[in-house]
């Protein structure tokens, strides 16, 4: 392009009155097989973002995104799960070298240096060679720390029951169930059950929902003294009139679905 | 017409060679599957960032419904998710579309790192993508309490539980994010909303542009 004396420009701007040419570059001078980004190899693209996204909408459509219920900070025994890629930390700080005494280990020190190391890895791996056999410390490094992401996340996914877990946080619309909160028995019921068995007898973590009891009074009564299954025994502490109460509103509540 | 609309604009800001430099490069034969199949691993990269942009895109539209406060998050998120036409498969495409940028993103450094193509003179772009790395997790972490259902919330109190016992600053950590040292609640939705949407993706904007302002400086590492 001319430069200097006789360039000519648009207006008073600097932008110059010679147009630049829109034709791509000739790339076959290039080495091998050289093609042009624009617009030869961005069709190639596009093609395969198209079939990448089918696939990933084919994904959102099998699974809709989970959503439990709304975050209740007085709920008990919930037992908390990060995203999946977080659990290899997660499960790290779980090892007795981890933990207790040695938490900055588990929090700091290792995490600090495989994370490190990775930002550095150009500076720690500086020989000439790139082909992994001839930076086989670097390789096998890396090759360690990705057996161990996916062991770590591994044991702590395999130990999780996610059917169960899905099940026990399905969610409970307080407005679906009619629930008489003026009954004596639900002054009882909140003093007794609530913080395990939820607000509205929906369940939580530590208690099943009771909505779905098949159990008469007589069984609901010796229920909440003696406990059952993980339940332990004397949950309950009142007079023998008021248990009377608790369990016929409990069957009162249960008795309701069945009409 | 549109040669003259853009004729018109091209004779007054000259836009033909901003473009050019970024369209008009060389895709030489060994990263292109078209000549060697194997060559898809340099599809990685590309493939990361069109989920970036499906994450970028879906999570505007969420915003258009999501309300950052206690009292509505969750609400707002299952009124999205039940009510609103779409609604599911938009949230569906953020939510998956975390996981997927993941694992692309590992794809995509695991490529290039047993290629051993961050070496000399590619190593500031190296350090610009692990930076990313952790830039994206950050938005996984802030984006996990975001519906404000019992896993977001419990999974986020032990998160900052663990922020908390770095040594000497861990305290300030935990407050700087949760908005407050002991409660995690209505400050700490706001200030993850606002590191979410705002401050991780503006530095995410800026890394991607240095990331591919190299690639193009640099060209791609030459074959095995």
């Amino acid at each position: 392009m001319k430069s200097g004396k006789g360039m000519k420009f648009v207006g008073d701007s600097r932008v110059r009155a010679e147009r630049t040419s829109q034709i791509p570059k000739d790339y076959s001078e290039y080495p091998g097989r050289t093609e042009a980004f624009w617009p030869n190899f961005l069709l190639k693209e596009w093609l395969v973002g198209s079939v990448f996204l089918i696939g990933f909408l084919t994904l959102v459509l099998a699974h809709p995104s989970p959503l439990e219920n709304v975050a209740d900070p007085t709920i008990i025994g919930y037992t908390p799960l990060p995203d999946w890629y977080f659990l290899f930390l997660y499960e790290l700080l779980k090892y007795e070298f981890a933990s207790g005494a040695y938490t900055l280990l588990g929090i700091l020190v290792i995490p600090g240096l495989a994370f490190g190391g990775l930002f550095l890895a150009p500076f720690l791996d500086n020989g000439p060679g790139r082909r992994p056999p001839k930076r086989p410390v670097a390789v096998l490094m890396m090759l360690l720390g990705l057996t161990a992401v996916v062991w770590l996340t591994y044991e702590s996914a395999a130990a999780v029951d996610w059917e169960q877990l899905a099940e026990d946080n399905e969610i409970v619309l307080a407005d679906e169930v009619d629930i008489d909160e003026d009954d004596p028995g639900y002054e009882i019921y909140q003093d007794n059950c609530m913080s395990c068995h939820g607000g509205s007898l929906e369940g939580g973590p530590a208690g099943p929902s009771l909505l779905e009891s098949e159990h008469d009074v007589d069984e609901i009564k010796e229920i909440a003294v003696d406990g059952i299954g993980e339940m332990p025994s004397g949950i309950f502490s009142g007079s023998d009139d008021e248990l009377e109460t608790l369990a016929e509103f409990i069957v009162d509540v249960t008795g309701d679905d069945e009409d | 017409m549109l040669q003259k609309i853009y004729d018109w604009i091209d004779e007054r800001i000259d836009i033909t060679p901003i473009w050019r430099d970024i369209a008009d490069h060389e895709v030489p034969e060994h990263v292109n599957p078209a000549h060697h199949f194997s060559a898809f691993v340099y599809c990685f990269g590309g493939l990361t960032f069109f989920v970036l942009v499906i994450q970028i895109l879906s999570g505007m539209f969420l915003t258009m419904y999501y309300v950052p406060d206690i009292e509505n998050a969750w609400n707002s998120v299952y009124y999205l998710q039940t009510e609103v036409a779409h609604g599911q498969i938009v949230r569906g495409m953020h939510h998956w579309g975390a996981s997927v940028t993941i694992v692309m993103l590992l794809l995509h450094t695991m490529r290039v790192f047993f290629q051993g193509a961050y070496k000399k003179p590619r190593e500031l772009n190296w350090m610009v993508g692990v930076l990313m790395f952790f830039i994206v997790l950050g938005l996984g972490f802030t984006g996990y309490l975001l519906p404000w259902d019992n896993k977001s919330y419990f999974a986020t109190q032990v998160g900052l539980e663990i922020a908390e016992q770095v040594p000497f600053i861990g305290p300030e950590i935990k407050t700087l994010l949760a908005g407050d040292a002991e409660i995690v609640g209505a400050q700490t939705l706001t200030r993850f909303f606002a590191i979410h949407v705002f401050f991780l993706p503006g530095a995410l904007f800026a890394l991607l542009a240095a990331h591919f302002v190299l690639i193009r400086r640099q060209g791609i590492a030459g074959p095995l």
